[in-house]
């Protein structure tokens, strides 16, 4: 008791213990693994959860003092870039390709994670741990509804973004990020932890931050830009959880150390194959550009990762397989990834056009080992053939991998002029996939991914709305004419020029909002 | 040679006092400017106190007021009421 | 093990033949034109004579290429699951060992793609 007879003030240590460690309890009236069912399975061993050292010790009032704090700066800024008719700052109106990519497949990724935080924080048999889980739920959340709030303000102008949800689940291209997720929501918790928390917002989470929200800040879509800080501050208590967590489970048990190095060989690649979409992006749909995949990723995975696995060595854990050929590809995918949805834009809910020849040159001083050889060619192929007034649409539909999803675009590693196969046997039926990592990720698990849900086949099953290609957009809910096709001759490339011409008019008039669909 | 521990914040107002206490409580630090962020980085140890942003905004700080500007770091961390210590073993 | 679950259990297999309704999938590489981003995807019958995919799905699916109008088949070199194989249009895919799932890759001797570059 303090001099006045008041009781002192907890500390902050004080405080955080006794929300995680002393509102917990061993129950007698059932035993702990039936009201922990899930944490055994996957042969991870817990000697002591005392051994949990919480990284930040953020108790529930102060989470909702900071986060509150932050939700009315980040809506005070959303809603001043709308009246003000912030979308009139873009650089170009192409940049809004890679905020529909965004919303339509990395978006629904926040409420997924949202959900299955959810459920490892009441499944985790640590305190600690489960209240760390908790939160992470409620930010995910956060991320969800703040990033559909920021990105509704482009819906009333854009197209591409009216439906992400519904196309999420059933589009060719979004069941890559879709399927990457339901594969760690149907994993154990540890996993799941181990690939979303460590591999993903660790390991590779710059390579995700720096494209989409240093793009969205050199192209004017201030927007993102705060929805990107306001919510990179909560991703520091993710990116820290992760590695607590792995270096939790590293010094818990020896018997954890393969069955980690399993997970992180898995997710390394699943992660990297993801971010092939991203890539995509960062070369080709930022109009000012901020730096090339292949310079952000030998930044933020060949240096920092480099690091990282050292430190991490004297667990006895190594780099993860097959980084080797992703470190041979950081020269192509962006540019495979492109031409795909080139190929593809008349099925897809976001534009491609015709690179220009000032993009075409910077691509050439980033990649000079292989642009000019092998990418270079194809775009003067397909302007050729966009004058001649046949513009180049794949109209088969592609193979996929069974494991990442993406159409088997990927070359061999030491070959960018041949595709990879891989091919793999399971009870009697033949397996597909497009590089060593995937295939080494389906022999693991084939009784996994003979549930894969690939769009093409599915289609082909006569799941997917129709016969004809038409009738499946209508069933992804696309907008014919205007969600698809190239972005010259796109509705929206047409308001744009009419944006800009209007800029310098003397009389002012405001974009009209799009009639309610 | 201990490995450099980093914290990135945003460029706005409320992070400046917070950017001087550091430079001010860890003389070896290095601070980088990017747009719209702050970069600082330490071998070994970055140290945050209270105190010494207190002292600058002229109101008592809360030491978990920092999650309102921090973007990423690179590190260990410890909190505690007075202070936030990023630091390699 | 074939999964680390909780049960035992056996995953539908999804893309088994008998979902196909009489189909089964075939998948075509044209090598050397990386502008068709993959290899393509076809639902076909097994009974159908090879000389269909001679005769109207390449010619349909790959026409556009500025190379089609030189191809001539008859000097193509086909890989099938990666064997050396002899393409017979009378013959049906079942009869000439193109099952579900098989991949049929196919070189045109001295035709490399735009300007030579493999696209």
């Amino acid at each position: 008791m303090a001099a006045n007879g008041k009781a002192k003030r907890l500390g902050m240590k004080q405080r955080y213990q006794m929300l995680t460690r002393h509102l917990d309890w061993e129950t007698s009236y059932q035993p702990m693994d039936k009201v922990f069912p899930y944490d055994k399975f996957e042969g991870i061993k817990i000697k002591d959860w005392d051994g949990w050292e919480d990284p930040f010790r953020l108790t529930m009032d102060t989470y909702w003092k900071f986060q509150a704090e932050k939700e009315r700066k980040l809506y005070a800024v959303i809603d001043s870039f709308a009246q003000n008719n912030g979308q009139l700052g873009l650089t170009d109106a192409r940049y809004m390709n890679a905020a529909k990519l965004f919303l339509q497949g990395v978006t629904p990724l926040e409420y997924a994670a949202h959900r299955h935080f959810a459920h490892i924080g009441r499944h985790l048999r640590g305190g600690g741990a489960r209240v760390a889980a908790q939160m992470q739920s409620i930010d995910e959340l956060r991320h969800a509804q703040t990033q559909v709030h920021t990105l509704s303000h482009y819906n009333r102008y854009f197209d591409g973004f009216h439906d992400f949800h519904h196309m999420h689940d059933r589009v060719w291209y979004l069941s890559v990020p879709k399927s990457f997720f339901d594969d760690a929501v149907t994993a154990g918790p540890f996993e799941f932890i181990t690939s979303i928390s460590f591999s993903f917002e660790y390991v590779l989470t710059n390579l995700l931050f720096v494209p989409f929200m240093s793009g969205a800040a050199y192209n004017g879509d201030l927007a993102t830009v705060t929805f990107g800080f306001s919510a990179q501050s909560d991703e520091s208590r993710h990116m820290t959880l992760g590695l607590e967590v792995v270096k939790f489970l590293l010094e818990q048990h020896e018997d954890n150390v393969p069955i980690v190095q399993g997970w992180l060989d898995k997710w390394f690649w699943r992660g990297y194959r993801l971010l092939g979409l991203v890539a995509m992006l960062q070369d080709y749909m930022l109009p000012k550009k901020v730096m090339s995949w292949k310079e952000a990723w030998e930044v933020y995975y060949e240096e920092q990762g480099s690091a990282l696995f050292e430190d991490l060595s004297r667990y006895g854990l190594r780099p993860p397989l097959h980084q080797e050929d992703a470190i041979k590809e950081k020269d192509r995918i962006s540019h495979e990834v492109w031409g795909t949805f080139y190929n593809y834009t008349h099925a897809a809910a976001f534009h491609t056009w015709d690179v220009d020849d000032e993009h075409l040159d910077w691509l050439s001083e980033k990649y000079p080992d292989t642009f000019d050889k092998y990418y270079r060619p194809r775009y003067m192929m397909w302007r050729e053939m966009a004058e001649q007034g046949k513009r180049f649409y794949n109209n088969a539909l592609p193979q996929l991998c069974n494991v990442c999803q993406i159409p088997m675009v990927f070359t061999e590693p030491d070959d960018p002029g041949v595709i990879c196969f891989r091919r793999s046997e399971y009870n009697g039926d033949t397996y597909h996939t497009c590089s060593a990592g995937c295939k080494h990720i389906f022999d693991n698990e084939p009784e996994k991914y003979v549930q894969s849900w690939l769009p093409v086949h599915q289609i082909y099953q006569g799941n997917c709305g129709g016969a004809s290609v038409e009738d499946v957009l209508k069933w992804y809910h696309m907008n014919l004419g205007a969600d698809n096709m190239d972005y010259h001759g796109s509705p929206e490339e047409k308001m744009w020029s009419e944006w800009m011409a209007g800029r310098h008019a003397e009389q002012v008039e405001y974009p009209p909002v799009k009639a309610a669909e | 040679m201990a490995r450099n521990v980093s914290i990135v914040l945003q460029d706005t107002a409320d992070a400046l006092p917070i950017i001087e206490a550091i430079k001010s409580d860890n003389p070896d630090a290095e601070v980088q400017n990017m747009p719209s962020l702050v970069r600082i980085e330490a071998p070994g140890k970055l140290v945050i106190k209270r105190d010494s942003v207190s002292e600058r905004i002229g109101r008592d700080w809360d030491v978990q007021e920092i999650q309102l500007s921090m973007v990423t770091l690179s590190g260990n961390i410890d909190e505690d009421d007075d202070q936030f210590v990023i630091s390699w073993q | 093990m074939p999964v680390v679950a909780i049960k035992d259990y056996k995953g539908e297999v999804k893309d088994k033949v008998e979902n196909f309704h009489g189909n089964q999938l075939v998948y075509l590489h044209w090598e050397d034109h990386l502008s068709f981003c993959a290899p393509l995807a076809f639902p076909l019958p097994p009974e159908m004579p090879f000389g269909a995919i001679l005769g109207e799905i390449l010619p349909t699916y790959y026409g556009m290429h500025p190379d089609w109008e030189n191809v001539d088949l008859a000097e193509a070199r086909w890989t099938l699951d990666d064997e050396d194989f002899q393409p017979d249009p009378e013959k049906s895919l079942k009869d000439l060992g193109v099952g579900h799932k098989s991949v049929l890759r196919f070189w045109t001797p001295g035709l490399k793609g735009y300007r030579g570059s493999q696209s």
